[in-house]
């Protein structure tokens, strides 16, 4: 119970303080509904004859989105514990019986909340104002989306030990990140990439990620994706031991 | 009675850079204890290692009779910090930091309450970054007692402030210690140590010099004194110069310095004017501060 101890009114506090940002919830909830709707507005001109535009609509720009959400949260989050360490916030906070890990994890839980309340928002907004059917599994895309999430936090934190300053936690944090998007398999099929690049793809987590988000959305079982689960837990649990070693608080 | 802090021969080091060595020091329950010396003299380590965030590399702390970096956990409840420029988070209000701080505790007390004797009644809705530098000070002193600590660890608490703000700041902490608490400040300003502390220990380059209250500290290492006086007697130059421990007079027009040691010197001057019918238009003592005794251990300035 100590352990937790505020853990719920930090995690509370934390996602107020996150709204009141000038372009917090723009940033994090409006701009990806937008951009998603009207991506899907755009390329409904051809999805009635051709397959692919049709499969677009269906399956890769809801997880292309979903993935974008992901990856927002992650970089919001480097940036925000780069600015608390720079400010003294976490050396504050650790002088209170608030245990270290408390912190963090209500941050790692603000992330988790805003992810599935943009996804949810997305979905609603898409039902009215999108051109195909959203009739994927959403419960299981939002927990697939969840432990993508979380999978990536746990990246963040290692990253976010490595940035000096604050200035430059939003370049290198999107250095590292949005490259892994190329090669993830959102826009090319693994084997259709470079024979070079295969093997980076292969060691990217966002592609056992993509992996995961597409066969859940289309309907898979859980039991058909047990290797990106288990490679997302994997990748989970050694990033978040690495950044126990890493993780600087001022 | 137990000291409430004891620190003996700690030391720390970053990499080959020793921050503190050897200080050994001790702070008495009910006592504002202040750690003064320049910037990088090894203050606020010290004061980390007491409150139990670094661990030094060797020697002993005890506060509260707890070991600060294995009994963390048991001595947080009975302590309040105020780190050095620490701040918090932008837009988070007043009211919001008192109440989460007040919810980690088992028997805080009355927020609100703290907030207006603290003068902040009116800014409870007002986020973080909107305060000004002096209200921001006395936030981070209403965190550090919200827990009702017994132990108020203080760090370079006026820093940045205008002289108005500091003298509010003060009365605030000899507020602190007049509810029976024990005050650890750290400051590099003498002045402030001089008019707050009961005891200080002069530190620099990670030892500690000496530690004693403000005056016998001047006493010790600055027992000079001199009166300085004006007048138009021609004898009395020669009637100063015969008192006992003055060690010496200048004149300069009607003005006479005279320079000695020991608390007498002031009234022998007095009792020699009044003997002599010495007829002075102006009159004033100067006496030697924290500052002239810094000048004196380290053979510099501390605002250098």
């Amino acid at each position: 119970m100590t352990m937790l101890r505020g853990l719920w009114k930090l995690t509370y506090l934390e996602t107020k303080i996150f709204i009141r940002e000038p372009l917090g919830l723009i940033g994090a909830v409006i701009a990806p509904v937008v951009v998603f709707v009207l991506i899907g507005r755009m390329a409904a001109d051809g999805a009635e004859e051709s397959e692919t535009a049709a499969l677009f609509l269906r399956v890769q720009l809801p997880v292309l989105a979903a993935v974008l959400i992901a990856l927002n949260a992650v970089l919001s989050l480097i940036t925000i514990v780069a600015i608390y360490r720079e400010g003294g916030i976490l050396k504050r906070l650790r002088t209170t019986p608030l245990r270290p890990q408390t912190i963090l994890i209500a941050h790692v839980l603000v992330k988790l909340f805003m992810t599935a309340a943009t996804l949810g928002l997305m979905m609603l907004a898409g039902r009215r104002y999108y051109p195909a059917d959203l009739d994927g599994n959403l419960g299981g895309l939002t927990a697939a989306l969840l432990l993508t999430t979380v999978t990536i936090l746990s990246m963040g934190f290692v990253i976010a030990s490595m940035v000096p300053t604050a200035r430059f936690a939003q370049p290198i944090g999107s250095l590292v990140l949005y490259p892994m998007l190329a090669l993830c398999g959102l826009f090319l099929p693994i084997e259709a990439l470079p024979t070079a690049l295969q093997p980076v793809a292969r060691v990217i987590p966002l592609t056992y990620a993509v992996s995961l988000l597409q066969g859940i959305w289309l309907g898979h079982p859980w039991s058909a994706h047990l290797t990106d689960v288990g490679v997302l837990l994997l990748v989970f649990a050694g990033f978040t031991a690495l950044s126990a070693k890493l993780f600087r608080w001022e | 009675m137990l000291p409430v802090i004891q620190v003996a021969a700690i030391r720390k080091t970053y990499g080959r850079l020793v921050a503190v060595d050897e200080v050994s020091f001790e702070v008495r329950e009910g006592e504002i204890f202040g750690l003064i010396g320049p910037n990088g003299a090894g203050k606020t380590t010290t004061m980390e290692c007491v409150e139990g965030l670094r661990t030094p590399d060797r020697g002993r702390i005890r506060v509260l009779g707890l070991d600060p970096a294995r009994d963390v956990y048991r001595l947080q409840p009975r302590i309040g910090i105020q780190l050095q420029e620490a701040q918090l988070q932008k837009r988070i209000k007043v009211r919001e930091a008192v109440d989460l701080w007040a919810s980690l505790y088992d028997r805080p007390v009355d927020g609100h309450q703290l907030l207006a004797q603290l003068g902040l009644a009116d800014k409870r809705d007002a986020w973080f970054m909107t305060l000004s530098g002096g209200q921001k000070q006395r936030l981070s002193i209403a965190l550090a007692l919200i827990n009702d600590p017994e132990v108020v660890f203080l760090d370079e608490l006026t820093t940045g402030l205008d002289p108005q703000a500091r003298r509010a700041i003060w009365d605030l902490v000899r507020g602190i210690r007049d509810r029976g608490k024990t005050v650890f400040l750290t400051t590099h300003l003498m002045e402030e140590a001089e008019r707050l502390c009961d005891r200080v220990a002069i530190i620099e380059h990670g030892r500690v010099i000496d530690v004693d209250a403000p005056a016998a500290l001047v006493r010790r290492h600055c027992p000079d004194r001199s009166v300085v006086l004006a007048t138009g007697d021609p004898d009395a130059e020669r009637h100063l110069r015969a008192l006992p421990r003055v060690s010496g007079i200048e004149r300069d027009g009607s003005r006479i310095t005279i320079r000695g040691t020991g608390d007498d010197l002031v009234t022998s001057v007095i009792q020699c004017l009044s003997e002599h019918r010495i007829r002075v238009h102006d009159f004033r003592t100067e006496l030697p501060t924290l500052e002239d005794v810094f000048l004196t251990l380290t053979g510099q300035s501390i605002r250098d």
